[in-house]
């Protein structure tokens, strides 16, 4: 099979393209960042998913399937930026999907979807809407996309779709949102607080996306693996120490003084907690994680 | 409240030992999938223990009603100002069940945005009352905790300590959704401990609690009394969970009439009209 992935040059992108390639498969890569040296098997075409020359990758290659992982939060990109990369970008590999003849494709999203906030439920299903937008309108734009990517079920059946809710990533690439809040030797968290964290291996989330892919998923999954871990256990483990200020001192002092620059809306994040049940990918999937919260702290901690 | 765990407080080893033994799904490090957390209600209970057994003079009637495993429901009424009532129902599954279980409550939303209660809450297992929540606990097989008179019940001043106030509906549909049984119970002297004389709702508004309760001492600072906690026999409900109004609230009305005879039992018991081998409680 000719897989797709745009986002290939991320950590996990390119964790994804190996296990293609291990499993026989052809893969196309899109991505503005440079792969220089890409296993073979794998070819990188160096462009922006929103311009003609990935569509061209569409046109000349015809891969039969795609793998959409070009999004970008809030941490790497400001917001008219962002916007146009998460939303313009998933309209149009979704479009080229449809107009060459690709036949499946995964949107790996994410399970901030969700949003945090006090009265919102501990274990969150697929059927449930995005909650918190008004309180995080840094996420708007992944929340459309992803409502966008599931929209692509009714509007060109002929292509299997599935989007997959992510649960944050953690492990020894040290890539993605958990890991960027963890980078610091002293965590922000906010006193009186400790919400629930939900995370998978890298190296298993790779795995997830790749099983969707093969077992030809149609619809939208939650994707975790072994249960959530208190925020106060994950700073311990990952050999971290917890810096609780209260929340009206925090604010302020965020992007200063070593703190993460974090959008007021991404406070929610670190006082509630965003956990989802998967047991619908588990069943239609067979998934099972290989790294428990134990070892994947252990790897994101050993290696750096 | 502060979380037991930033009190330097001693755990009793005997009730660590009987945390453990609760029968919950917990992982090595003693927490279980929804992050309760052995260590937390160890030093809770340690605590609890002292209130229960000795600062107050507990009496609890008819717990062999309460199964031993699978789901169940305790639907009871409100007693005193705060909370007073559910802690003692979560000590009382704890100390007088074996093997102990964990009552988990249905927590008013504003206990989530306040720093501190919101962490110990989560910790002990007291979450958010969402019906996702209540039904995904059930199906757990878990031992959910409801007051159906909800904020209004503890709302209850001295005069009306003992009456019942209207009833929700969503407890009904939850048990004939999940197929749990309902176990009605009463929970008397409330009243008695926390004497409410006013509630101060603007300046509970600055605190960000629903009212501020006031007894004739000024704090809700309960008095060392007798509680009552009187478990009936379990009702199981039969019907469709999405029946109109009129048929759930029919329901509603068994279960609450039930819990008000086992108010009035406690109150005849304690006003000795009544001797324990008298009570009704099947």
């Amino acid at each position: 099979m000719k897989v797709l992935v745009t986002g290939i040059a991320g950590a996990l992108g390119r964790e994804v393209a190996k296990r293609l390639v291990e499993r026989g498969n052809e893969v196309v890569g899109i991505d503005v960042r440079p792969w220089y040296h890409p296993p073979e098997g794998v070819r990188v075409v160096q462009a922006d998913i929103r311009k003609r020359p990935a569509e061209d990758v569409f046109r000349t290659m015809r891969p039969d399937a795609l793998v959409h992982m070009a999004t970008v939060t809030h941490l790497t990109h400001r917001s008219r930026d962002r916007f146009r990369i998460n939303l313009g970008g998933t309209q149009a590999v979704f479009d080229h999907c449809h107009a060459y003849g690709v036949q499946q494709a995964v949107f790996v999203g994410r399970h901030t979807y969700y949003g945090a906030g006090p009265d919102s439920a501990l274990y969150h299903t697929e059927a449930e809407p995005p909650m918190a937008v008004h309180t995080f309108p840094e996420l708007s734009d992944l929340v459309a996309a992803d409502l966008y990517a599931g929209s692509a079920l009714w509007r060109y059946p002929a292509v299997d779709t599935s989007v997959l809710r992510l649960c944050y990533t953690l492990g020894p690439l040290r890539q993605g949102t958990l890991a960027a809040f963890l980078r610091g030797p002293r965590v922000p968290t906010i006193l009186g607080f400790d919400p629930l964290f939900h995370f998978i291996h890298e190296f298993d989330a790779a795995d997830a996306i790749v099983l969707a892919l093969e077992r030809r998923l149609r619809g939208v999954f939650n994707v975790s693996g072994p249960p959530p871990v208190p925020l106060s256990v994950i700073v311990r483990e990952t050999g971290r120490s917890g810096f609780p200020l209260p929340e009206a001192l925090l604010r302020p002092l965020l992007g200063r003084f070593g703190l993460p620059k974090l959008p007021p809306g991404a406070l929610e994040h670190v006082k509630y907690p965003i956990v989802i049940d998967s047991s619908a990918f588990r069943r239609a999937t067979g998934f099972t994680f290989t790294h428990d919260e134990d070892a994947t702290m252990a790897d994101f901690r050993n290696a750096g | 409240m502060i979380p037991a765990s930033l009190i330097p407080l001693p755990t009793n080893a005997e009730i660590a030992r009987r945390v453990s033994r609760i029968e919950l799904p917990w992982n090595r490090h003693g927490v279980d999938p929804y992050g309760i957390d052995q260590a937390e209600l160890a030093r809770l209970f340690t605590l609890l223990g002292f209130f229960y057994h000795r600062y107050f003079d507990v009496k609890v009637y008819g717990a062999a009603n309460v199964p031993a495993r699978g789901r169940a429901m305790l639907v009871g009424n409100h007693s005193g100002g705060w909370a007073l009532d559910a802690i003692m129902v979560i000590a009382s599954a704890f100390f007088d069940l074996d093997p102990p279980r964990l009552a988990q409550g249905m927590a008013e939303k504003f206990i989530q945005r306040l720093p501190f209660l919101a962490w110990f809450t989560s910790r002990i297992g007291q979450f958010t009352g969402l019906p996702e929540n209540a039904v995904r606990l059930l199906e757990d097989d878990r031992l959910l905790m409801v007051f159906p008179e909800g904020a209004r019940g503890t709302a209850k001043l001295y005069k009306d300590r003992d009456s019942l106030v209207g009833f929700g509906t969503g407890f009904v549909r939850l048990a004939l959704q999940t197929g749990a049984p309902i176990v009605p119970f009463a929970f008397v002297g409330g009243g008695e401990a926390i004497p409410t004389v006013a509630n101060l709702y603007k300046l509970g508004r600055i605190f960000g609690v629903p009212y501020v309760p006031v007894t004739p001492w000024g704090a809700a600072i309960p008095l060392p009394v007798t509680l009552q906690i009187l478990y009936g026999a379990p009702i199981v409900l039969e019907g469709n969970p999405d029946d109109t109004d009129d048929v759930i609230l029919g329901h509603v009305e068994r279960v609450k009439r039930r819990i008000a005879s086992l108010i009035t039992q406690g109150r005849e018991l304690r006003d000795g009209k009544r001797k324990e081998t008298e009570l009704v409680l099947t």
